[in-house]
């Protein structure tokens, strides 16, 4: 196979090095997904090279087992519900801070990014405190919460970034001719940030359902999929936790794959989370 | 062209929400870290500064808090020795193969982050895949019983963890270099290493400050993967929080050294800030 090792007309030399660093960072990044997958159809357990008694046992074992599916379906309403909620608020945050001037504007901002930005278990101990203060039972109800909330920004930073793109002209002829701002809203606004908003549904989405740090202290009885996968990582490990997680990096690949061919179709280019990594870091704190 | 009424409809419910679920139980934490616990488990609601003092105090509490910076350290190092590099290569040498290779670079953050610290213990473990290869091509007679349950392990998952975040503001970075900088230089007869270090290198000090925050800061705070795979030397700082809040209950005390952690962070947050404004050229 021909590697390109040179930099097309910018003169730097053809680097070696380089690729195979690239090489070598590759191997180091999908090393443990490799081994993953691979074991998960060992039949002597988690360990031990080579892999033998090639099965599909652990996915026979995985199917039968009700509490991962219970767990599952948790963490499919959670991650529904989260989505709405951080849409309901985000989506009119992104517009109030491309429209609105108002009070703490700038602190606003920050302070939506911060879940992002803190380490999780920051934000899930201090909604601990306030759910224990207004002696609300733990239950998959307060994770619901705390997703919907942390996730707020995600939907602000590509609804925010999606406007900026906007002709305002559109949204003007149509309060011109007489519809109100509702109908404006959904006639004109909404189809025009599509992408951003089916973009940020599906982060929202995916990033909920992968969610541990902040899920950790918000349990009740209840345990979505992440917490049950601990639990049992705590009680001794068997290859049915590489099944399970296997089948979910496949069902998000072609989550993923599909996103990609949506947004290729629709403008020629995909940058899914772009705007947020964008707004996280190199602007991380400036207004 | 929009009406006050239409700009409160958009502005106040998501204030009043993000205030309820995200400013006060902040300001909570702040507040609980001046109370204390009674002798019959009950939170006492005086205001004092024994719990920063007992953090100060007690070596264990900022011995570990010392060790986590230092854990936190090392992989941020590494991610960004591995993440630079990776993002010079393809934004400048990958040419059509960039975009391929840039999402097979986020692809990996699509796998649950516990799962890939498990499968890190089951390679590291002792009857695990290293050392049973290990075994296998005779290269040793006994596992290696060091790799897992120590900091290496903690230092090496997390490293794994963040190494495509550090990355991705690097590659941003990089690929808004105007690439006749590039000739430029080369041109007014620069060597390449010259204009690796003069020009491109300068304009990609925001994206690295960014990646370096990032990798930092999300391990300074982990709990997981010390206490998956940490073993009794690599407990960070936030197990002994988690252990706070739960078995030990001392709320109080918990949240003052999250308090201290969240003091490090923002001012690392605030840093960093101040150095990409002065070093970027916008």
């Amino acid at each position: 196979m021909e590697l390109p090792v040179s930099a097309q007309g910018t003169h730097l030399p053809r680097s070696r090095g380089l690729l195979l660093h690239a090489a070598a960072v590759f191997a180091f990044l999908y090393l443990p997904i490799a081994v993953l997958i691979l074991y998960s159809f060992n039949g002597q357990g988690v360990g031990g090279f080579p892999p033998r008694n090639l099965t599909l046992d652990w996915y026979r074992i995985l199917f039968a087992d009700g509490p991962i599916w219970d767990a599952v379906l948790n963490s499919l309403q959670v991650a529904f519900a989260a989505m709405v909620i951080a849409l309901a608020f985000g989506v009119p945050a992104g517009l109030a801070l491309d429209r609105a001037e108002f009070p703490g504007k700038a602190a606003f901002r920050r302070l939506v990014l911060l879940p992002l930005i803190l380490p999780g278990i920051i934000t899930g101990l201090s909604l601990l405190m306030l759910f224990n203060l207004a002696s609300v039972k733990l239950s998959l109800l307060t994770i619901t919460l705390g997703h919907g909330t942390a996730l707020i920004s995600v939907a602000t930073t590509e609804v925010f970034a999606g406007l900026q793109k906007l002709d305002r002209a559109q949204e003007e002829a149509s309060l011109d001719l007489g519809a109100n701002y509702w109908q404006t809203f959904w006639a004109i606004t909404v189809p025009n940030l599509k992408l951003p908003i089916i973009g940020a549904a599906l982060l929202i989405f995916t990033l909920s359902m992968d969610e541990i740090a902040v899920s950790f202290f918000l349990i009740g009885r209840d345990n979505t999929l992440p917490l049950e996968i601990w639990g049992r990582l705590r009680r001794g490990i068997t290859p049915e936790i590489n099944a399970v997680s296997t089948i979910i990096f496949m069902f998000s690949l072609v989550t993923i794959v599909l996103w990609y061919r949506l947004r290729m179709r629709a403008e020629g280019s995909v940058d899914v989370g772009g705007e947020l990594i964008e707004s996280t870091s190199v602007n991380t704190l400036s207004s | 062209m929009f009406s006050r009424a239409y700009k409160t409809a958009v502005t106040v419910p998501p204030l009043l929400w993000v205030t309820v679920f995200l400013l006060v139980p902040y300001l909570l934490m702040f507040a609980y870290s001046f109370w204390s616990v009674s002798p019959q488990q009950t939170i006492v609601h005086s205001w004092n500064l024994n719990n920063y003092s007992e953090l100060l105090t007690k070596t264990v509490y900022w011995q570990t808090l010392l060790r986590s910076m230092w854990i936190a350290a090392r992989v941020m190092l590494f991610s960004l020795l591995l993440g630079y590099p990776l993002a010079y290569f393809l934004s400048f040498y990958a040419g059509q193969r960039k975009d391929l290779l840039y999402q097979m670079v986020i692809i990996p953050l699509w796998v649950s982050y516990l799962v890939r610290a498990y499968a890190w213990k089951t390679i590291l473990g002792s009857d695990g895949v290293f050392n049973t290869l290990l075994q296998y091509v005779h290269l040793t007679k006994h596992p290696l019983d060091f790799l897992l349950y120590s900091p290496f392990a903690v230092v090496l998952t997390l490293t794994h963890i963040y190494t495509p975040f550090t990355f991705l503001p690097i590659y941003a970075a990089l690929e808004h270099i105007p690439r006749n900088l590039v000739e430029a230089s080369h041109d007014l007869g620069a060597t390449p290493a010259q204009t690796f270090w003069k020009v491109i290198f300068p304009l990609s000090i925001p994206g690295v400050l960014a990646g370096a925050t990032f990798a930092f800061v999300l391990s300074l705070g982990d709990f997981l993967a010390p206490q998956l795979l940490g073993g009794p030397s690599g407990i960070m700082i936030s197990n002994i929080v988690v252990s706070l809040f739960g078995a030990a209950y001392n709320w109080p005390l918990g949240a003052a050294i999250s308090l201290a952690m969240l003091v490090i962070v923002v001012s690392l947050l605030v840093f960093s800030e101040r150095l990409e404004k002065k070093w970027s050229f916008r």
